[in-house]
């Protein structure tokens, strides 16, 4: 009986505790050492300015929680971290709240936002924090038959053995496979609308499916390579970076055959605390945080104004940001955009024959 | 009220001082079984309606969108109605263009044409921007409808679009079940063969029942001995080792599965043990986790107390002098084990076979940990259709299916074991 | 099982290798647990052992993981003053403990109560329908957990926006009744601790059911009709007879559900949002996405709670047999 009372009297002191503080917003993002960038670069210098609270939370991408959420009547995320094409599609939805780029601060020099932003990053429903790329790494301490260099590397399990990692899901795989099998990255998704064109790019896959160990998380892919579970697997290039740059591991990007995308906040319809989510958008989407962010992590920030401004690693002062970004001259010879549309409008069926594929 | 029971043959009976006949008694009995019964059942009551509430109806409802989609009728109203007379291969007519210049106004207002759009998308691939794209330049839209429409995005004049706008119109629908057993429902309601390279729930469940039997199998082979040795020791020893079945089974199913990665990854203790006895070398460790492998291991481990158990209980009762009966008559030990103790033991792989099984092809834990691509199972499947794809009426067909055969083997345990004797611990 | 002395050596071949695969067996049930011991105190950010730890290196082994539970979102981990208080409200772990005893306690009880009253109605004779009610009560135990989440999910935050619109309705009428219809407009289940304790409650029960039941199986009735002829109440024999006797049935069932309802984690991905985060939830996306020894850490204080559990069952097993008067040979 007593450890009954004592359960009673615990359950009570936490029925008491938990209770949430005001002016509070949950802002989801993408975890590890992403969300930490965020979370240095947006979160504490707001929380201090207003002194509101971030509650931070992680998920792996999609629109299934704001979705549910809407639908449910009963939103509890203020701000979500989305794919390009997730934003168009939840706005499409109805998911989303709108947003207008006049409400948002002109850049430190003085440009009007509209001017400020990066062509493209600036949406009816979602405005954009940065610039990331998909690329592949590989530890340089356990790949053999040279050094990588190529996209077709990649692909190349009889000069490069080892296992290799791929996101569990078709988007930037089937581009990669095309690049991979000679297809310029200007042409990728015109092939990719033929039927031909996907069996192409799954056949590229096939020759290394046996091979294949998948992730889902951003997170996974440095694991994966630090654990010696593959020698070469595609990644977030930011996720890499920090793996080197902060706990010194011997990868190396290969920027050939890069996909970049954009990551843009939204706010699902409905969101708790409207006000100050929006506060909280404009804010990190401001000049000083976006540079700001970019001493956290190799993501390029997506107004103009932040450029100049990017300087090098949080601590490490030697280590300069700007040559290890997606959007440096130099890692954009052989580099794709990521297609929304396209991806939109094939997302469905693709995860479908792509799952199909998985199965066999 | 017992006095009445036993006596009920004997008439006429008094109770306090009056005289009752025999239709008066039966009455009375009946009315006090009534009463009895009714204390009862109102025992049960408050659990029933709970779970009938909390359970029983959000899983029906659940499930009944795997054949109720209102998707695309309820915001496409006009169309609905035009399609419904539509035979599904003579061309379009322009009234039906004006129907959908006329719903797409609303729901491009409305911000619901990504929903529609999705829907549509689902039956014909690629057609999702057709259809955000027009919305958003509705405004300019005029009649003849067919002919402006035509003009802003030929693909409206596919007759694929239509036919997928009608397949996508039926409210009650057979074409997620369909989906689910790889069969696709047509425009004018015939129902063919999935595509070849897009067949894979069929797959999926068979691998589910795979891994289900390969499960139950471990856990018989690997139940057994053990259950044997545990009924067989004397009580103080086996009360030791008891814990050694014990304790996996109150631990925490997230502690095993994050245990058994650090066992098995390719830097895990497995592999570093057979590189040090010189199994392999460092560089082709084997790949024990991700993989089938993972997940049969996992969930052996898992399950194997549910097997156990349920085995201990039963041999627990057998008596030793059976066994040494059969010996003193002449039986050697394996003929003494193999006719005379093992088919007293078959209730009991019964009872933790079925359950292994039951609990085994819904799981999702560990196989989403563990499994990687290979190892995932229908429930893992079923939850990527609730939270990535979004198709949620397919996951409810899917999950209806599924529950199906899992209800065939509940009944299944029920008339082997029966619901009543199901013991824990 | 004690080998005779006048085994052949077939025989003792056998015995042995018996109990060698047997011994193979338990290895393979308790290693894993064990494994997870030392390795939480790898003072590396590894998930595997490094030369360092197998060579007994003291710098090897440190408590950083266990200091990482306390501390991990945490405002400020580096203050000395209010430590705690930030600890208690911020520390991701910490928040996921709360909840998962908060959830579970209540689950629980909710559970424990309704389950027992059901089963002991369920053991009486005259139950009518008895079979069919008991498949059906015990259903939630069989159906695959994918299905439960994604049901309760749709069924309670539906059900909520019926509740709701019944609120608005009766708002309209003014009185006391607006205070409650108020109220009722604001009620949800999905996202609240409630919903999350309803669900796990709903997971609890066969169980309670099924233990209950198992100590009533060979309970006399007579001494049930015994004590209504010498007077007393059904609810005074309820919990002078029979409540005695179930007793271990009821803490063992209650313990079932608690257990169930804290290493839950299908159903909390569906009906919570990160306010309600439980500790298998917190574990189940630390896994998937980064696998740290912290994990490892938070599994060693479970392993340690589930021994402690154990203890507490068999004390009770053998407080059930004193009682009954059964011996402990």
């Amino acid at each position: 009986m007593i450890k009954v009372t004592t359960l009673l009297a615990a359950g009570i002191a936490v029925a008491a505790g938990a209770a949430n503080a005001a002016d509070s917003i949950t802002v989801v993002s993408w975890g590890g050492a992403y969300t930490k960038s965020q979370v240095e670069a947006y979160h504490k210098p707001w929380m201090a300015a207003t002194g509101n609270t971030v509650v931070s939370e992680d998920y792996n991408g999609g629109l299934a929680e704001v979705k549910a959420q809407v639908e449910a009547g009963n939103v509890k995320w203020d701000l979500v971290d989305v794919e390009l094409s997730d934003a168009v599609r939840g706005c499409d939805e109805g998911l989303l709240e709108t947003i207008s780029i006049e409400d948002f601060p002109a850049g430190a020099d003085g440009t009007a936002a509209k001017d400020d932003f990066l062509p493209g990053t600036f949406h009816e429903c979602a405005v954009a924090n940065i610039v990331w790329s998909t690329i592949y790494a590989y530890d340089s301490t356990k790949v053999t038959g040279g050094t990588p260099s190529t996209i077709a590397d990649f692909f190349d399990t009889a000069k490069y053995p080892g296992k290799r990692g791929l996101r569990k899901n078709p988007k930037a795989n089937l581009e990669m496979a095309l690049m991979a099998d000679g297809v310029a990255a200007d042409e990728v998704y015109e092939v990719l609308e033929t039927e031909e064109g996907i069996e192409r790019a799954l056949a590229k896959l096939d020759s290394i499916k046996a091979d294949v160990v998948w992730w889902e998380a951003g997170a996974q892919p440095p694991q994966l390579l630090a654990d010696g579970e593959v020698v070469m697997t595609t990644a977030y290039n930011g996720r890499i970076f920090n793996a080197v740059a902060s706990e010194d591991k011997p990868f190396e990007i290969v920027w050939d055959g890069q996909i970049w995308d954009l990551d843009l906040w939204v706010m699902p319809k409905g969101a708790p605390n409207k006000e100050a989510a929006m506060d909280f958008m404009k804010y990190s989407t401001g000049t000083e945080a976006l540079a700001a962010q970019a001493s956290w992590i190799s993501y390029g920030p997506a107004r103009k104004s932040s450029g100049s401004l990017v300087g090098s690693f949080h601590n490490k002062p030697e280590l300069k940001m700007a040559s290890h970004m997606p959007t440096a001259p130099a890692n954009l010879t052989n580099a794709l955009q990521n297609n929304f549309e396209f991806w939109a409008d094939n997302q469905d069926q693709l995860n479908e024959q792509f799952n199909a594929w998985l199965a066999k | 009220m017992t006095a009445i029971a036993n006596n009920s043959a004997a008439a006429p009976l008094t109770i306090d001082g009056v005289i009752i006949d025999d239709a008066e008694l039966k009455k009375r009995l009946d009315k006090a079984m009534f009463r009895s019964r009714f204390r009862a059942f109102l025992l049960v009551l408050p659990l029933l309606l709970f779970i009938v509430f909390s359970f029983i109806l959000p899983i029906a409802y659940f499930l009944m969108q795997g054949i109720y989609d209102s998707s695309f009728s309820s915001k496409m109203p006009e169309v609905t109605k035009s399609l419904k007379d539509w035979d599904a291969v003579s061309e379009p007519t322009e009234e039906m263009y004006a129907a959908l210049a006329a719903d797409l106004r609303v729901v491009s207002a409305n911000k619901t044409i990504g929903r529609v759009a999705t829907r549509v998308n689902r039956e014909f691939p690629g057609s999702r921007s057709l259809f955000t794209s027009t919305g958003r330049s509705i405004s300019k839209l005029e009649a003849p409808y067919k002919e402006s429409l035509v003009k802003k995005k030929k693909k409206w004049a596919d007759i694929r679009v239509w036919q997928g706008m009608k397949t996508a119109s039926r409210t009650w629908t057979p074409g997620y079940y369909a989906a689910a057993v790889d069969l696709k429902l047509n425009a004018d309601g015939s129902i063919d063969q999935q595509v070849e390279k897009r067949r894979i729930h069929i797959k999926l469940f068979l691998r589910t029942l795979k891994i289900s039997f390969l499960v139950t199998l471990f856990c018989v082979v690997l139940g057994y001995p053990i259950a044997f040795l545990l009924a067989t020791l004397p009580v103080r020893t086996s009360n030791l080792l008891l814990i050694l079945v014990l304790l996996p089974f109150w631990t925490s199913i997230l502690v095993r599965t994050t245990a058994w990665i650090a066992m098995l990854q390719s830097q895990g203790v497995v592999n570093d043990l057979l590189v040090y006895f010189g199994v392999t070398d460092d560089g082709s460790r084997y790949s024990l986790i991700y993989n089938q492998l993972g997940t049969l291991i996992a969930m052996t481990h898992i399950l194997l107390p549910f097997m156990v158990l349920p085995l201990y209980s039963v041999m627990k009762g057998i008596p030793p002098s059976y066994m040494r009966a059969a010996k003193s008559l002449g039986a050697t030990n394996w003929t003494a084990f193999w006719r005379v103790y093992a088919p007293q033991t078959i209730p009991g792989i019964g009872a933790g076979g079925i359950l292994v099984f039951i609990v085994a092809i819904g799981y999702y834990i560990t196989p989403a940990l563990v499994g990687g691509q290979e190892g995932s199972m229908i429930s893992n499947f079923i939850d990527s259709h609730m939270r990535q794809t979004l198709n949620w009426n397919l996951a409810a067909a899917l999950g209806g299916v599924l529950l199906f055969v899992v209800l065939i083997f509940y009944w299944l345990y029920d008339r082997i074991v029966g619901i009543d004797n199901m013991k824990l611990g | 099982m004690a080998i005779p002395a006048y085994a052949g050596w077939g025989e003792r071949l056998w015995y042995y290798t018996f109990r060698f695969l047997c011994g193979l067996i338990f290895l393979f049930l308790i290693s894993p647990i064990l494994i997870v011991l030392p390795l939480s105190f790898n003072a590396e950010n590894y998930f595997s052992f490094t030369p360092g730890m197998l060579g007994l290196d003291p710098d090897a082994f440190s408590l950083r993981h266990y200091k990482d539970i306390l501390t991990n979102g945490m405002a400020n981990p580096e203050r000395l003053t209010g430590w705690w208080s930030d600890a208690w409200n911020n520390a991701q772990w910490i928040r996921s403990m709360r909840n998962s005893f908060f959830i579970g306690f209540f689950a629980t009880i909710i559970a424990t109560v309704l389950g027992t009253l059901a089963a002991v109605g369920l053991s009486r004779s005259e139950m009518p329908f008895k079979k069919k009610i008991m498949a059906l009560l015990i259903s939630p135990m069989i159906v695959p957990l994918v299905i439960t989440g994604a049901g309760i999910f749709r069924g309670f935050s539906d059900g909520a926006r019926l509740i709701n619109s019944f609120g608005a309705w009766l708002a309209d009428f003014g009185g006391p009744l607006t205070w409650i219809g108020n109220w009722l407009n604001e009620f949800e289940l999905v996202y609240t601790h409630l919903g999350v304790i309803l669900s796990h409650a709903v997971l609890g029960t066969p169980f309670v059911i099924i233990t209950v039941t198992a100590t009533l199986v060979g309970f006399d009735q007579s001494l049930v009709r015994a004590a209504y002829g010498m007077g007393a109440t059904p609810l005074r024999t309820f919990f002078k007879v029979q409540m005695p006797l179930i007793l271990p049935g009821v803490i063992s069932g209650a313990l079932f559900a608690f257990v169930t309802s804290f290493d839950e984690v299908v159903v909390v991905i569906a009906m919570a949002s990160v306010e309600q985060r439980t500790i298998p939830r917190q574990m189940f996306s630390g896994i998937r996405e980064q696998i740290s020894p912290t994990i490892l850490a938070v599994a060693t204080i479970l392993v340690v709670l589930s021994i402690a559990l154990l203890a507490t069952l068999e004390l009770i097993r053998r407080r059930g047999e004193r009682l009954r008067g059964v011996t402990p040979a």
